[in-house]
């Protein structure tokens, strides 16, 4: 055994602004990962990412196997799309996504085999530049819910020197347990992928927050970060307040780091890259086999699903197949969410796509799909104390309606990151993310003009 | 058409919401009241207890008729209504006759509340309002005080009328003394517990408190308008009576002091949401209450510096707007920071 390194753990350096305590439901903490078969069909929309569109680069009856690209785009903001099982492509056609939009997708019909793709070898990195690549090649985008490409993060300019890497394990999120597992399952994955992205960038200080309510994956991680591997000692563990949104990047950035990302700014403005914890894993697992990213582990769960698991599922399978394959519905839910409660997007119907950045399927009865009816405004405060940015929700509302651009520009609508506590917090029912979005539309429409 | 009648809820997220409810926050404040309605009727009889219903009852008929009129969705479950008749009453002596109850209730509810929109709308206190409007109107109505448990006995004066005429210059503590064991003025423990001449719900320190305390335990009001405004009033009672300490919690006890700072100036619709605003909003109530207890024909300030700075709530929440998270002050500052 390794020697104990008692500053091993750190304290929070700021505190939390506002946020919520939600209650947890943390259903299916300890049920192990489950690896889902081959579905009969995925469905890979060319758009799983912020940024630009791919392009498909198969043609309908093409042969192709897991890992092998189905679509790619040469604009800079934008991440590869590889075949999630093997089998023939069945149709490329425009698909409705989970969040409404439109986008062409490559249906692969599954022959059940699971065959990987022939060219696929682990990548030779030496380099931040290579690894950058070679991250761009895997297709990950950010596993913990925004889909921002992660290669994108991992290119540091020279202006903006980078002295601290965050890993973020908070899971602040209800139900969802993916980050958890992670921790717990593939505990050294993640410390390869930290110890790997420390020796290119050289990192000052590595930091592993994880939420003070998951106390199992701090221990694990400590014991591995107490062994030799780490020289320098600079890869720390943080346990943070269970408080949503901690696992916010700013405010992330904020605790760990007591640094404040400006306004429209990214935390590489005040040296920092923050990755989800998933992500960190799999950049490890992918340089060791060269593996992109063709599935991911999910949480399903909420009061009608059968059985509550978090199980690894190939990118693009159906929303229908992922709930049948958790034993259905108990009974008929009115709410089904693709990602958390508090930031995911409500689906119509179960025919939608899983995709890379969804990290949870849940289905809520009445009594817990969140619908309050909506009354006057009482003027309690409660969304000014709840917002992590310290806005003024309320107003804001008041702005948006009388399109009034340049006053909301003032209140600071765009740093609002429709984290939603807010709207969690509102006696009224008031839909506040809603009316916030509301607002950034009228400050884009007035920018166009 | 099959997949159609299946189609999910869809809605903006969050898809959780608080348990937290309108009424829900209501019922606290009404719970929060019941210790001083009890200690009202222990104090004035059951008069104080029919003062109570009368304007409850009326202030919620009020407040069913105007949106019936004015066709609105019905708002008398919210409970507000309720909680304002039961301030309402606090505000009144007990030997108010029922008919200044039924019109108090008519100008907080109907001409504070309703014509401005209803419930958060207000830009003023509707139950310091209607109690201001009645007391300009109704003086001698509105200013006859009884003994403690005395409705068929003399009149009396309110500690602070007594207070009024002390000189604070000279031994204030030596003073209230001298009136305290000649009977006129109750001592500081009867003033605490309620034992003197005032209004229904403003006597009793004790069950103030206690409603007070339950009230910032379930997060319902912030400390920070009633500890501005008591600590204003006492800084400033503590320096103008040249440090005599007897005399400035006389003066904390006296009045509606506990009862506006905790219950009326911590009103959601007439109080800033953001922390400076509501420290603002504190010690402007204090100094306006000291400055007319002090220096004003009027021996009570409370309900005036409320409403006055109730007026001025817009604005000083415009002045001590919070700044956002990650706020880059100037054009120059934002190229140092680049």
């Amino acid at each position: 055994m390794g020697k104990t390194r008692p500053d091993a753990i750190l304290k929070p350096v700021a505190k939390g602004r506002g946020g919520i305590f939600a209650a947890h439901h943390k259903l299916t903490a300890e049920s192990e990962t489950v690896r889902m078969p081959a579905p009969e069909r995925v469905v890979l929309p060319m758009l799983q990412h912020i940024g630009a569109p791919c392009v498909p680069t198969v043609k309908k009856g093409d042969t192709v196997a897991v890992g092998q690209v189905v679509g790619d785009s040469d604009k800079f903001l934008s991440v590869p799309i590889h075949a999630s099982v093997s089998g023939t492509v069945e149709s490329i056609a425009d698909v409705k996504l989970a969040n409404g939009a439109v986008a062409p997708a490559v249906t692969i019909l599954s022959d059940g085999e699971m065959r990987l793709f022939e060219g696929i070898s682990p990548p030779v990195v030496n380099s931040k530049e290579e690894l950058v690549k070679a991250v761009r090649a895997s297709g990950l985008v950010g596993l913990g819910g925004a889909g921002f490409p992660s290669f994108v993060k991992l290119t540091v300019s020279p202006e903006k020197p980078i002295d601290t890497l965050i890993v973020n394990a908070a899971e602040c999120e209800p139900y969802i347990t993916v980050d958890y597992r992670e921790c717990i399952e593939n505990s050294w994955n993640i410390m390869n992928g930290v110890y790997t992205l420390a020796e290119l960038y050289g990192f000052k200080q590595v930091i592993i927050a994880v939420e003070d309510n998951k106390p199992e994956a701090i221990r694990i991680l400590k014991n591995i970060a107490d062994r030799d591997n780490d020289k320098g000692n600079v890869v720390k563990l943080m346990a943070l307040k269970s408080r949503y949104p901690q696992g916010a990047e700013k405010m992330m950035v904020l605790s760990a780091t007591g640094r404040v990302v400006p306004a429209g700014g990214l935390p590489a403005d005040v040296g920092c890259i923050v990755m989800n914890v998933g992500s960190v894993a799999f950049v490890a697992r992918y340089l060791a086999t060269g593996k992109p990213l063709t599935s991911r582990t999910v949480t399903v769960s909420g009061d009608c699903i059968k059985n509550p698991m978090n199980i690894r599922v190939p990118v693009g399978t159906l929303m229908k197949d992922i709930v049948d394959f958790c034993g259905g519905f108990t009974k008929e839910p009115v709410k089904l969410l693709s990602g958390g409660p508090m930031m995911g997007t409500a689906i119509t119907d179960l025919n939608v796509p899983l995709l890379k950045s969804n990290n949870a399927v849940l289905a809520f009865s009445k009594k817990n799909a969140g619908l309050k009816r909506e009354t006057q405004c009482i003027h309690c405060g409660r969304c000014h104390e709840a917002c992590p940015m310290g806005l003024m929700p309320t107003d804001i509302e008041k702005y948006a309606a009388l399109k009034d651009a340049e006053t909301l520009t003032k209140l600071g609508t765009m740093v609002c990151m429709e984290c939603g506590s807010c709207a969690y917090s509102c006696p009224g029912g008031k839909p506040l993310v809603q009316y916030m979005r509301l607002a950034k539309s009228v400050i884009r429409e007035a920018g166009k003009k | 058409m099959e997949d159609e009648k299946k189609l999910f809820t869809v809605s903006a997220s969050p898809h959780v919401k608080s348990p937290t409810t309108v009424r829900g926050i209501m019922l606290d404040v009404i719970i929060s009241l019941i210790p001083a309605v009890f200690a009202g009727v222990a104090v004035f009889g059951f008069r104080a207890a029919l003062v109570v219903a009368v304007c409850v009852c009326s202030c919620v008929a009020f407040e069913a008729i105007s949106v019936k009129i004015m066709k609105k969705p019905m708002s008398i479950g919210d409970l507000s209504a309720v909680i304002t008749g039961i301030l309402l009453a606090f505000n009144l002596p007990v030997t108010i006759p029922v008919w200044m109850c039924v019109l108090g209730s008519f100008v907080a509810i109907v001409v504070v509340k309703q014509l401005f929109g209803g419930i958060g709308q207000n830009f003023a206190n509707p139950a310091i309002t209607a109690r201001i409007v009645l007391l300009v109107s109704f003086a001698s109505a509105m200013t006859n005080f009884t003994a403690p448990k005395a409705l068929d006995a003399v009149t009396t004066a309110t500690p602070l009328a007594h207070l009024g005429a002390i000189d604070r210059a000279g031994d204030a503590t030596a003073e209230i003394m001298k009136l305290v064991s000649s009977g006129d003025l109750p001592d500081l423990v009867r003033m605490f517990f309620g034992v003197r001449a005032g209004c229904i719900g403003e006597v009793c320190g004790a069950a103030l408190l206690l409603g007070a305390i339950y009230l910032m335990i379930r997060r319902v009001i912030s400390p920070i308008i009633p500890l501005c405004f008591i600590g204003t009033v006492a800084a400033l009672m503590f320096a103008l009576s040249r440090g005599d300490v007897y005399y400035t919690v006389y003066e904390l006890l006296g009045g509606g002091l506990i009862l506006g700072a905790f219950f009326m100036a911590t009103d959601y619709s007439t109080s800033p949401i953001n922390k400076k605003g509501k420290a603002l909003f504190g010690i402007g109530c204090g100094l306006v209450t000291t400055v007319i207890r002090l220096y004003c024909s009027l021996p009570e300030g409370v309900s005036y510096s409320i409403l006055l700075m109730n007026i001025l709530c817009p604005l000083i929440e415009k002045a001590t707007a919070p700044k956002y998270f990650g706020f880059v002050k100037t054009k120059k500052d934002k190229k140092e920071a680049a």
